[in-house]
Parts: C-alpha cells; structure tokens; sequence
C-alpha cells in the first residue's frame, strides 16, 4: 500500500476518543507526565457525553443521609446481579471524590439553598439497601453532560494535551498478542498516520446505531469496540441493550430519567398511571429495564397512546413552571422542537427507545482490557473506558446517572494504571509491516468499492433488523430469524458501492467504515442474545422469562470473525475488592 | 482608484441538478454548496429535488435524505441530532443555524444551504473552525481556584444563576460566523463565541483570577472590535445572548 502517505508519531499513550472518558484519561496522563495523544473522529465537544442530561451519581449526601455501600447495592440490583462487584465496589467508593474533582475543575452544577452540588432522586437510586428515594445524583440543570463535557475539554487544553482531531482511527497494531498502538486517517489532508504507543486506551462509546431508532448520535458507531473485534479480541456482554423508557415518539430525542426525578409520571391511554402496578414502591422511578419493560406491555395489550396506540405520555405539567425553568429547561426546549409539546401544559408522547450499551470491551476495575485464554487474562498494552468498555459495572442493566460517573472513574483509573505500567520516554517495540499492510487493505478496498449496494441501504437494513428482531422483548424465534438476517447486510458488503474515492473529509467513506463496523456489533449482540436462555435486566426473553443464576451468572464473550462468531462465558466476579462491603448474593429483583 | 482582483476560483458555478426520481407530488428544490478540495474546480451549487412526503421535518433530514437516497458524497458534519453537540452549524436560506433543530417548513421557497460565512471552506458544507478553536483556548476556559482540599466549592444559588445563559453554549459558531466585525478581523477580534466563554469564567464566582482574565481580553482588537451589531445574538440557535455578555466585560472594564 505505498500509495498511501504514512505519517509516524510515537507515544507513551494513545487515548482514542475525546468524551467524558477520554478526556478525564488524558488530563490524568498529562499530569503523570505521560507524553499523551488524544485522537477523534470529531472535535471533542462535539462527543456524545454532551447528551448527558439527568446528572452524575454519588454518594454525597448533600440532600439527605448517603452510603456509598447503598449506592454499591443499587448498581448490584441494577445490574440484575450480572456486573462485577469488585468493579462496582470502585466505581461508587470513587464515586464522591470524582465528582469533588469535577467542581473544581469548574462543572457549573445546581446548587443547594447552602451552596452544595445540587442531587436529584433518579431510577433505582435508594436510601439503605432498597429502602426508600434518595437524593444521589448530582446534577447542572438537565444538561449535566454538556458540563462535564465542556469543563474536561478545558482541562485537557490546561494540561496541553495533544490532540489529533478529526482522525477517523482504522485499526489496532498488535503484536503477539500485545497492542502496540493505532492507525488514523486523517480526515483534514487525507493523510494515514501510524501511533505507536505502550497504552492504547480505547473510549470510543457506544454502538447504539445499530438501531434505527436511538438516543445516540450519529457518531456512535462504536468504531473501537469493531477494532478490538478485527484483533481477534472479544466483546462481552452485547446482547444487554438499554432502552430508555423516555425517548420522544417518532423522534427519538432523549427526555431524561431526570424528569422523573423531579416528579414526573408516565400514563397510556386509560390516563392510568401503569407504574403502580409494575413497580408499587419505586413507581416510575424503578430501573430503565423494568419501566421499558412496563411501556412494552402497556403498549402490547392496547393501551398505547396515539392513532397507532404505539406511545405513551410523560406528564411534568403539574410541576411548578419556575421548577421546570431552573431544573429542566434543556427538555422544554427539546420537546417543543421535535414534538412541539408545550411542557408547562401538554404531556409529552414518549417511547422506549435505544439508548445505552451495556456490553462493550471486558475490562478489569483498573480498565485493563481482558481476554480468556483457559483463564482471564490481560492483553498487555491495551485498556477501554467509558461506554465502550465493560467493565462491567452496569451488568444487566445500567441505572441512570451511573454511566458519568462511569466516565470520570475508570478514566481516572486507567490514566493511574497507565502511569504504574509506563515509564515516560521507554523505548517503543519494532512493528512488523504486515499490520500496517492488512489495515490500509482493508481501507484501500472498502474506498474503491464498485458495487451497487450503498452503504446506507445496507445500515437500513441492519437497523430495520436489530429494531424488530432484537428488541425490548425478545424469542427464540425473533432471535433466530435475526441471526440469520443480521448477516444479509453483512455479505451486502461483497458488492459494496462507494461513490466517493477521495481521502479529504470523504464522509461516503467514513459512514462506510463506520457501517463495516457497526455491522460486527450488530452480528455479536443478535448471537449473544440468542445464546443467552434465560431473562436478566435488559435481556427479556419471552420463552425464559426467569433469571437463571445457575447457568447465566456469566459474562458472555463473543469472538467475530467475518461474519461468524464464537460465543463463550466467564464467571461473574462472586467477591468485593476489599473488606469495607460484603458481597451481595443474587435476590429477587423488585421495585 | 483601489482595484480588487477576487481569486478565481472563489467564483461559484452552477453545477449538477438531481431530478426527483420518485415521482412525488411534494418536491422542494434544494441548492446546495459544494466543493472538493482534491479536484481543481471552483466551488457549484447542485440543486437537489426532494421528495418532501417522505422527509420529516429538519432541514437535517433533508440533507441525510440527500445524502442516503441521492448523492452520498456530499459531505457535512452532523452528530448529536437534537442541537447539543453544536456539528451541523451551517447556513440556511441567510441565516446561520443548526440545520438538526431548523425545520424547513419556517424557510421560504427553495432552500439555500452553505457552509457557515467567511470560514476557509475544507469540504462542501465543512468549514474550518481551527482559529476560533484557538482562540477558545487563550480565554483559559478553566476555573483558576488556590483552594486544595477535598470539598466542594461552596456557591450561591444566585451566584450560580450568573452562569446561566452562558455555559449552555454549544460552541456551532453560529454567532461569530454571522458577525461582520469577526469577517474582517476574525485572526484578532475574538468574536462572540469566544467572548462569551471569557465572561463565562470571569463572572465564575468560584474563580480567582477574574482581575488578570478582564486585563486579558482588554483589547483593542480582541473586545473592542465588538460594535454592537447584534447578529451574534440574533443568530444563536440556543437562544443565549453573547452581545449581553461582550457589554457586560465591557461594563466591569468601564467601572473597575
């Protein structure tokens, strides 16, 4: 592949993807003294944490009594008792002084009448193991990830880290089972540059376009989660999907958790408010799955809202308007531009739509990518954080507001562990160029596609196939018929039309990338699904509608090769990290 | 007399018309800007007909639509789709805005789309927006605090309301592209994006460094160039005020 002009940096670590995760990594690694590049696809403020609306969980206890053990035990029975609780153990005890940290680096958030960060009540958020509402997510109004996202981004500008922006990366560089760095394509001059770097940190987000209708942006295309895949690394845990219960109809714009945090309620046709009868104690604050879940059935047995009886309604106008305006403006605005609801005095038409990936890259609690070989194992020089990686704290099922916390914890616990692993300045390995070969290969040949399938009646198609045979509720049959319809985009790829052969922003191009790797996502979560025999969080199947902790308290692994996968398990992490907690033995899951 | 020579190719030309090939009713003729920096061409507008039954309502759908049905090299940003993360930042039929949040039944007639004004153009509709990125980063968009301990800074409500208006800005660019004082000095003027995210930190209760960051932007170019035009304020789509900010700097320069 002479004809590509390679362009070589060396680097301690490479940190692919600039949103919440990312960009915490890359202050931590800059203050480490790591000599650090932050390579993505858009200019960071552009990433999806700037769609983060409800808030940041943690036990701080400014608006009542706090724990974070109940915080612990929430995110346990969250996660339907799949996440790993060495891991969730972390993530809450870190939890508070994350979000300390995040004040002083400036998050404009709420305030209390004496000054303290702002929590408001969310989903599945409890006082005393599952007793009543607590007060545990922090919020800046309903736009708390555009904060975060904005206030990291200058952090990172403090600690001069370098940026590399607008590089759509393509594939890992790895040696003998080692990652060994990165190769972008420099959208700005067409340029291919090769990163060589001891760590690469992948924190690329979700895949949630997979599914036509999402909360996602168009960017989440979950790019690294398919580089780990063509390294022949698995994914775990991607049959675990997150519908949240509040997208608006036919538009799928987020109403945030948020809503009813502040006293929202949902209703269907009868005017009943539903939720009493799924969850009589947490109502419409039970977890995602659980109120999905209800929406689904309500909807399913006629009581949908609408010509088509398809949507239900989320109420806020019996708030007081001042509490709309200072808490809740981001969706106001949001609901009378795609739904032209006035919130103050209309409900507004909601559905559960995609939103959130629970599975991604296996990581350890340090963010230290796994594999199974026989046992788990670490892939050397390799980590994942934020929505990309599993860590897998959000298990089953994630708890709203648990995902920036998410962001801020295991970006900061990468950048330590990085700092452990790497001294600055060590001498970087010799690469073969075979890797460099089979990457540009690939590219080279996805860009001079001459067929007639464009690439986006290819993603139509796998999106129509993931929204209606991988969906909130889930059978043998749908998932059967799935498996063997997910692939027919895929072998749409033999005769792929690409219109567009030059390297300068050639977005035909990059959407084309981004679908060569969307599709792999889209084949390991319907496998996944199908493998899976039993119901746990998001994961419903209709012909096992129990959990079954005999067989599935396991992770599921999923290999991709072309099209064909192997799916393997490996335990659930059964113990905490230290003794400050004890471990929570698998209940009956009610709210 | 003083003579202008523009550059050749800032000439724009007509260029391909895409004829609707679905037989609807319901067509909007769509004029779109395009340029390609790998061939040697003056930049064209291609005219596009779009079936309109079957688009929904943003003037973002509509160039999906393009893109996915009729034409997928035309190249723009777009990311979050409902106006938070600021990509799509463009011009519609004028006026600058979000074409994710701009519904095109409120633009008259055929629909005029170009890439935000006065930008170095990097592809059809992608302007380069590296300059205001650095001039982003010498405002210091960071709190500057001597306190090291481990709790939170304590702010008012009232104090933190200060911020409101000010951190929702999403950065599109909307208001600095739409400011004739930022075309003709956008190396030194800072403009209303920038300004607005300076004042954002120097009205910061929380920050120390309020005194140096007014000194900073204190300028003849940087904030003065502001002649109180007000398009910023009329072209940002989250319905923030950067003019009020800029008078506001002014005002504590004026008094302190």
């Amino acid at each position: 592949m002479s004809a590509y002009k390679i362009i070589d940096h060396e680097y301690d670590v490479v940190v692919l993807g600039a949103g919440g995760s990312g960009l915490r990594a890359a202050v931590g690694l800059s203050e480490a003294g790591l000599k650090t590049a932050c390579v993505s696809k858009v200019f960071p403020t552009r990433s999806h944490t700037s769609a983060a609306q409800g808030g940041i969980s943690a036990a701080l206890g400014n608006m009542g009594e706090d724990d974070w053990r109940w915080h612990m035990y929430d995110t346990v029975k969250g996660a339907d008792w799949l996440g790993d609780q060495d891991s969730i153990e972390y993530l809450c005890k870190e939890a508070p002084a994350a979000v300390l940290e995040l004040e002083k680096y400036g998050v404009p958030f709420s305030r209390t009448e004496d000054g303290k960060i702002y929590q408001r009540p969310f989903g599945g958020m409890t006082k005393n193991y599952g007793n009543e509402t607590v007060q545990r997510t922090c919020a800046a109004a309903d736009r708390t990830g555009h904060a975060i996202l904005h206030t990291l981004y200058g952090q990172a500008l403090k600690h001069n880290t370098e940026f590399f922006i607008e590089y759509f990366a393509l594939d890992l560089i790895m040696k003998d089972g080692a990652c060994k760095g990165l190769i972008a394509w420099n959208l700005n001059d067409g340029t291919i540059h090769r990163f060589r770097s001891h760590i690469t940190i992948i924190a690329t987000g979700g895949y949630g376009k997979v599914y036509y209708s999402a909360t996602s942006a168009h960017t989440c295309t979950g790019d690294g989660n398919a580089m780990v895949l063509r390294a022949g690394l698995p994914l775990q845990d991607m049959e675990f999907v997150q519908f949240h219960p509040t997208g608006i109809y036919g538009h799928g714009t987020l109403i945030s958790e948020g809503v009813r945090g502040e006293g929202g309620y949902l209703v269907n046709s009868k005017g009943e408010r539903f939720m009493e009868r799924y969850a009589p104690n947490a109502k419409d604050l039970a977890s995602r799955d659980v109120v999905s879940r209800s929406i689904a059935v309500e909807i399913n047995e006629g009581r949908g809202i609408g010509k088509e009886q398809d949507h239900v309604h989320l109420h806020i106008d019996h708030l007081d308007p001042k509490v709309i305006e200072e808490r809740l403006p981001g969706i106001s605005e949001a609901s009378k531009l795609f739904a032209n609801v006035d919130v103050t005095k209309e409900p507004i038409p909601v559905v559960p739509t995609v939103h959130y990936n629970m599975g991604g890259i296996p990581t350890n609690y340090k963010a230290e990518v796994l594999t199974v070989n026989g046992s788990e194992k670490t892939v050397p020089g390799l980590m994942a954080i934020g929505e990309a990686a599993c860590v897998s704290v959000h298990g089953a099922n994630r708890l709203g507001s648990n995902s920036l916390i998410d962001l801020v914890v295991f970006g900061r616990a990468a950048a330590k562990r990085a700092a452990e692993l790497v001294k600055p300045g060590m001498k970087h390995d010799e690469i073969d160029k075979s890797e460099t070969d089979r990457c540009l290969d690939r590219f080279d040949k996805l860009r001079n596609s001459k067929g007639s399938n464009p690439t986006s009646e290819l993603r139509l198609s796998m999106q129509k196939t993931m929204q209606s045979k991988c969906a909130v509720f889930r059978t043998e049959k749908t998932l059967k018929e799935g498996v063997n319809e997910i692939r027919k985009p895929f072998e749409g790829m033999d005769s792929l039309s690409v219109k567009d052969k030059s390297l300068i922003f050639n977005t035909d191009l990059v959407e084309t990338l981004e679908f060569d790797n969307l599709i792999r996502q889209a084949i390991t979560t319907m496998d996944s699904a199908y493998h899976r025999k039993e119901s746990r969080g998001a994961h419903a199947r209709e012909d096992f509608p129990k959990r079954d902790d005999e067989n599935y308290m396991q992770h599921t692994l999923s290999w991709c090769n072309g099209s064909k996968t192997k799916i393997n398990y490996r335990p659930v992490h059964r113990s905490t990290l230290t003794n400050d907690v004890q471990y929570f033995p698998p209940q009956e899951r009610v709210y | 007399m003083v003579q202008f020579n523009l550059p050749a190719n800032s000439k724009v030309e007509k260029g391909q018309y895409y004829k609707d090939k679905t037989g609807s009713k319901n067509i909007r003729k769509v004029n779109v800007y395009r340029w390609d920096p790998s061939k040697n061409e003056n930049p064209r507008i291609d005219t596009y007909e779009v079936d309109m039954d079957n688009c929904s309502s943003k003037v973002l759908d509509i160039l999906n639509k393009i893109k996915n049905e009729i034409d997928p090299s035309i190249a723009y940003r777009r990311s979050c789709a409902h106006g938070v993360c600021g990509s799509c930042a463009m011009n519609m039929n004028g006026k600058n805005g979000l074409a994710c949040t701009k519904s095109h039944s409120e633009l008259d007639g055929d629909i005029d789309i170009y890439p935000l004004p006065h930008l170095k153009v990097l592809k059809d509709l992608i302007g380069d927006l590296s300059t205001l990125y650095k001039q982003y980063e010498s405002v210091e968009p960071w709190l500057k605090t001597s306190k090291i301990n481990d709790k939170e800074n304590i702010q008012s409500k009232k104090d933190r309301a200060k911020l409101d208006g000010l951190y929702e800005c999403i950065m599109c660019a909307c208001c600095s592209t739409s400011c004739p004082s930022y075309w003709w000095n956008g190396e030194k003027y800072l403009g209303p994006a920038v300004l607005l995210q300076a004042y954002r930190w120097i009205i910061d209760s929380r920050d120390e460094d309020r005194k140096e960051r007014l000194k900073k932007v204190a300028d003849e170019l940087k904030l003065y160039r502001c002649h109180t035009i007000l398009n910023c304020t009329n072209a940002c789509p989250k319905g923030l005020n950067p003019a009020k900010a800029i008078a506001e700097i002014k005002k504590m320069l004026a008094t302190a």
